[in-house]
């Protein structure tokens, strides 16, 4: 009896859950049940052509799934390196002279370093297309 | 308080309704039909005002439009169908969910309307069976709002068996739509 009290006034005792447990399984189960029921009532209508991939109506041509060349994928992420850059001299542009001699400084340093990565990967080859 | 739809006749008493399930479903189906626009010209142009604020066609239910036909029951054709654009609504017609719905607007969805050329289908009933006409051209959206009540009257009084009738079957197959795999 003395137990029986304890467990009705101490939350934390895992017993307590159960309900919890239970609402979820009837949450699971309402939804299951659901959607199985009107999978199964519902009127459809199974054709080759109803089963078929949608491509907004167009027919389908080969497959999405084909290696592509890492040329695209490495002019990418130089542009975006190098567009964000760019995105960068914007608020210096507004801040131009409040930030004196200093910030000019700053972004002399931040631009040669960028500068170095271009003549790197310049001398690398990766902007050559055609190799 | 939001009247949201009309209750079928039924037995009514005291804390219970009773109707058939054909009228319970079809008030269920009208209610919620999810339109897919296949929208081409102008009359698009006044689908969007349909849509908008003034009009408000989620009013009745079909505010949840979708551009792929896995979701959707009703295909609102608007505008000048091309031969070339021929297959591709055919294609999306077959694709849509059943049971579904065609709602032909403006006067070059139901009849080429003044292209007629050689390039532009006359009528998208030469391909896919419709429904409900819109006339007008453009029609104006609360012409476009009858032509969804009408479709609303069509839902609610289908019975179920309709379209697994021959007369359904020999419907479909005379527009070269596949009713069986």
């Amino acid at each position: 009896m003395l137990d029986l009290l304890n467990l009705r006034t101490n939350m934390s005792t895992p017993e307590s859950y159960i309900p919890i447990l239970l609402q979820m399984g009837v949450a699971v189960g309402f939804v299951a049940l659901t959607l199985s029921i009107s999978h199964l009532l519902g009127p459809n209508r199974k054709t080759a052509r109803k089963e078929d991939n949608f491509e907004c109506g167009i027919e389908i041509k080969g497959d999405a799934r084909f290696p592509v060349s890492v040329k695209y994928f490495l002019s990418a992420i130089l542009f975006v390196l190098f567009d964000v850059e760019v995105i960068f001299f914007y608020p210096y542009a507004v801040n131009f002279k409040a930030m004196g001699w200093e910030g000019f400084m700053a972004v002399l340093a931040f631009v040669s370093i960028f500068l170095m990565g271009f003549l790197y990967v310049w001398k690398r080859g990766a902007l050559e297309w055609e190799k | 308080m939001v009247k949201i739809g009309e209750a079928p006749e039924g037995i009514e008493g005291q804390g219970f309704f009773a109707t058939s399930l054909d009228k319970a479903i079809g008030l269920a189906r009208a209610n919620s039909l999810w339109p897919l626009p296949f929208a081409t010209s102008c009359c698009g142009i006044e689908f969007m005002a349909t849509m908008g604020a003034n009009y408000d066609l989620a009013r009745f239910g079909s505010e949840r439009l979708a551009f792929t036909p896995r979701q959707t029951d009703l295909l609102m054709v608007m505008g000048t169908i091309a031969k070339k654009m021929g297959p591709v609504l055919k294609q999306v017609y077959d694709q849509m969910a059943e049971p579904k719905w065609v709602l032909s607007v403006g006067a070059c969805a139901c009849s080429g309307g003044i292209f007629d050329t050689y390039s532009v289908l006359q009528g998208i009933d030469r391909i896919i069976p419709v429904d409900v006409y819109v006339p007008g051209c453009p029609p104006r959206p609360e012409q476009i709002i009858e032509g969804l009540m009408k479709i609303q009257e069509l839902a609610k009084n289908e019975s179920l068996r309709r379209r697994n009738s021959d007369e359904y079957k020999k419907m479909l197959e005379s527009y070269n739509i596949e009713t069986a795999e």
